[in-house]
């Protein structure tokens, strides 16, 4: 290799030399194969034969016509009766429905959440669970805004995140709205668990995500307390954790959006957390492998969660589109808009706590 | 101002669709194909030289041909098709260095034009939804294009600081899609039965093919330096697609995906690479806005879009036969209910 070699192309429209992975076969592989397509040709004469014999079975055939017409009325009417009046409405808009699933024809934004499967799925399963398990009641869900971003921030707790699902749930059911939750990476590393949550609107916890989804206009649902809140001890019931490194204020403040604090009350005892075996949590490599006075003593009962009555409050907003430019860089800043979002979901929780009656009623 | 656009890799079929894409514009003068294997499609106006970018003679064909731009489209996303890891390592990392110690020498060189792929990104759990060109990966594999991809780019950086009178383009495109192209991505969707990671669903973006063929010949008449994310609108799930095309999926544990890659990739059914195995697992977005507003393009097909029209190309799904047949049989037992 001393020079390089250079060959003028002027082919003249031809393909250049080379190992092309040709496609059609050459003129003498043709020749060989061409017996094969003769004997495809009188492929149309059986249809001519099928069509034949039904006319000599005119009888079966109506017989089964009119049983298969019995039949169909049947199903039509425990259908009516299933659906109610408009039942044929509703059939046909759950076949389109099933036929977009099946065929793939849905949509799903860049974050991965399908707004379809969530309404008319996952947020329907959940929805007996909040209303007729936990008895959800919320407070001040005109705190709210009806458009535009905001940030909603709750405390976390219960052993299983139930509270970011029903929160959610009640958020969409109030407002209309869809509650994009901001999830730990662990959820997005655990199959099943990951490919759910994004379906459903959730992303990364991140200050990029949060950001991003707070600029589209999105409302935001985060538990700044992480796993420190949602794994402590039932012993330490409704005392707030802390609230991270107050990177939800700061992408709050990016992107001037409220932030309207949350307090949850209930969750707490849906699995009172007794024990952990920190041995075996970090062998999995996971937070905590938690030990409730049911679990995992009764096996996959002790998975049911205790019916608790749920309490739900949404605080006023707190402003951040007030700051200066370059706020959200400035640490102390940051920390004091943490804190007074930590204590005004305390304050909040103290003050629920006094008005229920009892932990299941 | 005289154009002599140089174009490397251009045996293989995108860098060929790129030279002849440029060679038909008006405003350049002369198109230089560079590659060490003749190519096979025709390149209309494209000029062949037979060079190996892994050789210092590249420099000589640089300064001969009096070259001004080049178009740096040699990076082999196959090992197959490159014969062997080491071999596509080689061609990738020592092809581009040698290319770009070539241009730094080479006093007319204004500008340099890099295919990069969305690959330098990663794919893991830790990912945000969606990457800037100023993010860090969070999950790099330590082999495969994704390396490879990291390490050019990283050379191009290093060209760029030496010589800040180049005008440097680097596009990181989103995988190629298409009816003509032929990679991992589009064979992995030609399966008959499409394995899938159990319990993931990637978020899949492509490119259409024409759409990056475009894109280079923006980039190459167009001065615009900088970094910037290729990718077709919107974003498909892996789930989703794969019912687009009906075809059955066949998803299996995590734990067994590396020994399935490795059967499929013995059984030349796909090429499936450790990297690759990822992105079918988490996938990756890329935030398109810097392509808008800062290089100005705006790609033809959706992500969407170029999927369908890929999946024209295809023969039919098992499931849409199947279904066909059942949606066939339920309407001749209608029609026979009727008569």
């Amino acid at each position: 290799m001393t020079d390089a070699q250079v060959i003028p192309i002027g082919s003249g429209g031809r393909p250049g030399r080379g190992t092309g992975r040709r496609t059609t076969p050459s003129a003498a592989a043709r020749s060989l194969a061409g017996s094969g397509r003769t004997k495809r040709k009188p492929e149309p004469e059986p249809a001519v034969e099928a069509e034949q014999p039904r006319t000599d079975r005119e009888e079966p055939a109506e017989q089964v016509a009119a049983a298969a017409e019995s039949q169909f009325a049947a199903l039509e009417k425990a259908i009516r009766d299933t659906f109610g009046d408009d039942a044929e409405r509703k059939v046909a808009e759950l076949l389109a429905f099933l036929r977009r699933r099946l065929t793939g024809r849905y949509e799903i934004d860049e974050f991965g959440f399908d707004a379809e499967l969530t309404d008319q799925v996952l947020l329907p399963m959940l929805r007996p669970l909040a209303e007729k398990w936990f008895r959800v009641e919320v407070r001040g869900v005109e705190n709210i805004p009806s458009d535009g971003g905001a940030l909603i921030v709750a405390n976390h707790s219960g052993t299983m995140p139930l509270d970011g699902l029903v929160t959610g749930l009640v958020v969409k059911d109030h407002t209309g709205r869809a509650m994009r939750t901001l999830g730990a990476d662990l959820v997005f590393k655990t199959p099943f668990v990951g490919e759910l949550a994004r379906k459903g609107g959730a992303t990364l916890a991140s200050n990029d995500d949060a950001e991003r989804l707070l600029g589209r206009g999105e409302l935001v649902g985060v538990w700044p307390e992480g796993f420190k809140g949602i794994g402590k001890p039932f012993s330490e019931r409704y005392k707030l954790q802390r609230f991270g490194r107050g990177g939800f204020v700061s992408a709050a403040m990016r992107t001037g959006v409220p932030i309207v604090p949350c307090s949850i009350v209930g969750a707490e005892e849906i699995y009172p957390l007794v024990g952990n075996v920190p041995s075996l949590a970090r062998l999995l490599g996971v937070p905590y492998i938690p030990i409730t006075p049911f679990f995992p003593l009764l096996g996959v009962l002790g998975l049911v969660p205790l019916p608790s009555k749920w309490l739900i409050e949404f605080g006023e907003p707190i402003r951040t589109d007030e700051f200066a430019a370059g706020a959200a860089d400035d640490p102390m800043l940051v920390f004091n808009v943490t804190d007074q979002v930590r204590e005004t979901i305390q304050q909040t929780l103290y003050a629920l706590l006094m008005q229920r009656r009892s932990v299941f009623f | 101002m005289t154009r002599v656009v140089m174009v490397t890799g251009v045996s293989r079929d995108a860098g060929a669709r790129c030279a002849r894409e440029l060679a038909a514009d008006p405003a350049i003068d002369t198109v230089i194909g560079v590659d060490v294997v003749p190519p096979r499609a025709d390149l209309g106006g494209v000029r062949f030289v037979r060079a190996d970018i892994r050789n210092p003679v590249i420099a000589k064909v640089i300064a001969g041909e009096g070259v001004d731009t080049v178009v740096h489209t040699g990076v082999v996303a196959t090992p197959g098709s490159a014969g062997g890891r080491s071999s596509m390592k080689e061609i990738n990392v020592i092809g581009t260095m040698q290319l770009l110690a070539a241009c730094q020498k080479a006093p007319g060189v204004a500008k340099l034009v890099v295919k990069s792929s969305t690959t330098v990104y990663g794919a893991g759990p830790r990912d945000p939804a969606m990457f800037t060109e100023e993010m860090a990966p969070r999950a790099i594999s330590q082999t495969g294009l994704s390396k490879d991809a990291v390490e050019v780019e990283g050379y191009v950086r290093g060209f760029a600081r030496r010589r800040p009178d180049v005008i440097v383009t680097t596009l990181r495109m989103a995988n190629w899609i298409g009816p003509q192209t032929n990679s991992p991505i589009t064979r992995y969707f030609a399966m008959p039965l499409i394995p899938t990671v159990l319990g993931y669903d990637a978020r899949l973006q492509f490119l259409h093919e024409s759409d990056g063929v475009a894109v280079i010949r923006h980039a190459t008449v167009h001065d615009i330096p900088g970094t910037f994310n290729v990718a077709g609108d919107g974003v498909l799930l892996l789930s989703q697609a794969i019912r687009r095309l009906g075809r059955p999926a066949l998803p299996f544990p995590s734990f067994t995906a590396g020994t399935t890659g490795m059967l499929v990739r013995r059984a030349r059914m796909a090429d499936f690479s450790p990297d690759q195995i990822s992105f079918l697992t988490y996938g990756r977005g890329v935030d398109t806005a810097r392509m808008r507003d800062e290089l100005g393009f705006e790609p033809s097909y959706t992500t969407a879009s170029a999927f369908a029209d890929f999946a024209t190309s295809l023969r039919t799904g098992a499931l849409t036969a199947a279904s066909r047949l059942v949606t066939g049989g339920v309407r001749r037992a209608a029609e026979t209910v009727r008569r």
